[in-house]
């Protein structure tokens, strides 16, 4: 049948943003030892405490082993083999966009992110992170009028060495988790994000990751501090070159929302998923993590994952203030033989507290989707609220989904409700809009685009616009 | 490991001692089943909490303390079983001692046409073809420590088979009683029910013990449902409070059998019960529903997991938890739905009631789906007794005290209601009553 061979012609096409910007790259020699963590420290020109900071976590890192409970199969990652310090060669910080290589421009016009038409017609900022080292961070002076720091996360150490030692690390400690440690010890950069009190960020906020030289293992470092009343909304994207080598992105995200502070946070994640027998893609095992400190404050993690040969993330909250509120909205599309373990922990330590979970996977091909999430309601936590739902879409009848949620209550008064279910895209279905004149893959695209919308609506606009046209060119066409 | 290593010393110990006692006695395959189930037991020790499937059941406890074999056959008058036997009439019976067959207590006369029954260690003296391809095919002592303990003592339990094309209208009730005799003591009892083609039948298990006695049953039992053949198992829970009381069943099901289990728990210091059904070709239907009542400070697991292996197999499963006082509670349930397993309809509730504010719940449901044309779905809930209910009930002259209980009753009940069988549903009813009056302190009639 004609329309089925076009799917799969369309549900088999190569990843369209793969490509390399030929720009020298200066990088340290591959391997991990103390030497190279005082360089990557020396090279920020990081104060002291930081490198101690980083080597702290290097020698606990050593005493860890590399966890292996999560549902993904992958050959053993050495992480000598890894370069851990890279930036390309452009000497002087640029002041203005007119500074930047053009080079570099050019790369971000072919993933869709013309910065300087950013800067005048959508109004963001943003901290574009090439490689380690932040290139161009733009409307700095607009967001610095009102107290708001927004910068590379290399300049916040050394300009706001006090919030930065105060805050770092307090959510995610350096001995949380294996790839926790690691990201410490050897973090190039990321960004750095601080509301004063009482201030709505005006914009959107956003960065974009990508991952340049070969054989690099990108570790950034992000941490969102909000403050009374304040609120902050902060995007992230990131899409990656073609490789044959298997990647490593070991990222760190900290949130600290105060009293009555509210963040939301967004991420719409296109590292290259590798090809369609398996070979190569990126894997991101990241540990995001917001810490509602204050009462009433609100966190709010909103991600689409498309990419990534393995994805294993958990953006969780910990509900400590009491009233507050922490959500988690999910997409995760895994195609061809991409493996995501991804889902959530909600952690009740304040009264009243409320979490909602949404949860959607979209597995196809070879593919394996797990969601992994825990509610936890302690004891003192009284008339807690959580609402958890997560849906599985399977396309395909080799592609896996698997749901492993955990509930623990503590007390009576809270209130606690999970529901899952798993299905596929009914024929009668794709009958009915072919009927009406659709296409079998505008059918399929429609339908699942249905699925995801309560996700999507989470999403700030452009990027609503962006997941869905992803997901459309990623995932059209897999009638079962 | 050092805190297990002295306990699996110590349980090798009693069974150096068990297989002087009657080991020469057994045919030589279950000689060899008991020496590779003790081997794996000792490589395994008892789990700890750092296994995923253990998590939140600690069992340290029982390898602190010794629990020696019941060797000995103890007397129990036939009056002191009246009250909990009187509902089943006079159905014939198996009674078990501390796992040993009693056959005083037991009526087996007149056995219900065609069917067999009786003593598993009475078929392992006589003629045992039929038990050599069931026995241990199951319930596999590779990667589970309590079946493999159970496996290394097998002597003892019921043995019941169903032949082909037999409708066995009135239930067989099987009762393990626990009576230590002043010191805390161990019994392995091993079930196998065999069910012929195109059969049906319905077995009551019991599981009884005096209130404040120590004791530790491990029970294991093997469930073998041939084509088109239909079983209703109901398992009564109602151990000591005091007791450690494991139980796990394995069900092996084939071609267009349906199985359907029901339980009600409420004893046990330290309650499991894991149940394994294979649904092993096409047009299964598994049916399990149970409602966990505990307090004080009892902990009640329940585990279940559903593989789906072939086409157009249905599962359903409704799990409620009560729990009051101290109390914890877990719920386990994973389904597993492999590839060939197309058309599969699989559903999952688990609802969870907490009657105190330092009661526990950790409910973990699971799925895991290879195949696409599927459906299955799971929920979970948590909550207490809907105040808005109690004081409708009040607002209408109920007291607090009868307004909680109805409700409660009402919560538990849901899965009750579904049995089919009369007598054993008002048994379930009255048993749930009965608790909820001892536990909120107010009797309701029914």
């Amino acid at each position: 049948m004609a329309p089925t061979e076009r799917i799969r012609d369309l549900a088999e096409q190569e990843y369209k943003y793969g490509f390399v910007t030929d720009i020298e790259a200066e990088a340290a020699p591959p391997g991990l030892n103390e030497d190279i963590i005082r360089l990557i420290s020396a090279k920020k020109k990081e104060p002291e405490f930081m490198l101690e900071w980083r080597l702290k976590a290097y020698r606990h890192w050593l005493t860890m082993t590399e966890p292996q409970w999560a549902n993904v199969r992958h050959p053993p990652i050495n992480y000598q083999d890894i370069v851990y310090y890279s930036a390309p060669k452009t000497q002087k910080q640029p002041k203005s966009l007119n500074e930047v290589d053009p080079l570099l421009l050019a790369t971000y016009r072919k993933l869709g992110i013309p910065l300087r038409e950013q800067e005048v017609l959508a109004g963001v900022a943003v901290d574009a992170v090439f490689d380690s080292v932040s290139v161009a961070t733009t409307f700095k002076e607009q967001l610095a009028k009102q107290g708001i720091i927004f910068c590379a996360f290399s300049e916040a150490v050394q300009q706001h060495p006090d919030l930065v030692h105060k805050h770092l690390g307090t959510v995610v400690p350096y001995s949380d988790n294996f790839f926790a440690a690691l990201n410490t010890a050897v973090f190039s950069d990321g960004s750095f994000c601080y509301i004063p009190k009482g201030v709505r960020c005006p914009m959107e906020l956003s960065t974009y990751f990508r991952i340049n030289a070969p054989f690099i293992g990108q570790f950034e470092r992000t941490l969102i501090i909000a403050e009374e009343d304040s609120y902050v909304s902060y995007l992230e994207g990131c899409t990656a070159p073609m490789r044959s080598e298997h990647q490593l992105h070991a990222a760190v995200v900290e949130l600290r929302a105060h009293d009555r502070a509210q963040i939301r946070y967004a991420t719409v994640q296109n590292w290259y998923p590798g090809d369609s027998a398996g070979q190569g893609g990126i894997y991101n095992f990241v540990t995001k993590r917001g810490a509602c400190l204050g009462v009433d404050s609100k966190i709010s993690w909103t991600q689409v994952e498309v990419g990534s040969a393995i994805t294993w993330k958990y953006p969780s909250v910990i509900l400590q203030g009491n009233n507050s509120i922490g959500e988690f909205y999910s997409v995760a599309l895994t195609t061809h033989r991409q493996q995501a373990d991804t889902g959530t922990k909600m952690i009740h330590l304040g009264r009243n507290t409320k979490s909602t979970i949404v949860s959607k996977g979209i597995s196809t091909g070879f593919a394996q989707n797990t969601y992994r999430g825990l509610v936890k309601i302690l004891k003192k936590a009284s008339g807690c609220r959580n609402y958890t739902q997560c849906h599985s879409l399977l396309l395909g009848n080799r592609c896996g989904a698997h749901t492993f949620p955990s509930i623990d209550v503590q007390n009576a008064s809270s209130q606690v409700e999970h529901e899952a279910s798993t299905t596929r895209i009914g024929e009668d279905q794709i009958f009915y809009c072919r009927q009406r004149g659709l296409s079998a893959e505008d059918a399929v695209s429609l339908i699942v685009n249905g699925f995801c919308h309560d996700v999507f609506q989470q999403l700030p606009m452009e990027f609503a616009v962006e997941a869905q046209k992803l997901l459309n060119v990623r995932l059209e066409g897999t009638v079962g | 490991m050092n805190d297990i290593l002295p306990a699996t010393d110590l349980y090798r110990a009693e069974l150096l001692q068990f297989e002087r006692d009657v080991g020469g006695s057994a045919p030589v395959w279950v000689q060899q089943l008991r020496q590779a189930a003790m081997a794996r037991f000792t490589e395994m020790g008892f789990p700890t909490t750092q296994e995923e499937a253990w998590r939140h059941t600690s069992v340290a406890s029982l390898s602190e303390r010794p629990f020696p074999l019941a060797r000995h056959r103890c007397a129990i008058p036939k009056t002191e079983l009246e009250p909990v036997t009187s509902w089943m009439g006079a159905g014939c019976r198996l009674v078990f001692v501390n796992g040993l067959f009693s056959p005083l207590l037991s009526s087996l006369l007149p056995l219900p046409h065609g069917m067999s029954a009786g003593s598993l260690a009475g078929a392992l003296g006589g003629e045992s073809g039929l038990l050599e391809s069931h026995l241990g095919r199951y319930a596999r002592i590779e990667n589970h420590p309590f079946v493999s303990l159970n496996t290394a003592f097998l002597s003892d339990g019921a043995i019941v088979c169903i032949p082909p094309d037999t409708v066995i209208e009135e239930p067989l009730n099987v009762l393990f009683v626990s009576r230590p005799n002043g010191r805390a003591t161990m019994s392995h009892p091993r079930t196998v029910i065999v069910a012929g083609p195109n059969s049906r039948a319905t077995i009551v298990e019991s599981y009884l013990g005096l209130p404040e006695d120590l004791y530790l049953t491990n029970a294991v039992t093997e469930v073998v449902l041939a084509e088109n053949a239909v079983l209703d198992h109901y398992v009564l829970q109602q151990e000591s409070s005091a007791a450690f009381h494991f139980l796990t069943l394995a069900v092996h099901q084939d071609r267009h059998s349906t199985f359907t289990s029901h339980s009600l728990a409420t004893g046990g210091a330290l309650a499991r019960s894991e149940i394994h059904c294979e649904l092993a070709d096409e047009g299964i239907t598994c049916i399990l529903r149970g409602v966990g009542a505990v307090a004080g400070r009892q902990h009640l697991d329940m585990q279940t997991q559903i593989d789906h292996a072939k086409t157009h197999g249905t599962s359903q499963q409704l799990y409620k938890g009560i729990l009051g006082g101290h109390a914890s509670g877990v719920f386990n349930g994973k389904i597993l739905v492999r590839q060939d397993a197309q058309k599969t309809d699989a559903r999952q509730t688990n609802n969870n009631l907490l009657l105190s504010e330092d009661a526990v719940i950790h409910t973990k449901p699971q799925l895991e789906i290879f195949a696409d044309d599927v459906k299955c779905a799971h929920g979970a809930t948590v909550g207490r007794l809907d105040e808005e209910a109690v004081f409708y009930l009040r607002s209408r002259g109920i007291g607090v005290e009868t307004a909680r209980s109805l409700m409660t009753y009402a919560f538990g009940s849901e899965t009750i209601n579904l049995v089919t069988n009369e007598v054993i549903r008002d048994r379930l009813a009255e048993l749930l009553a009965q608790w909820i009056a001892q536990t909120c302190g107010r009797s309701f009639s029914l």
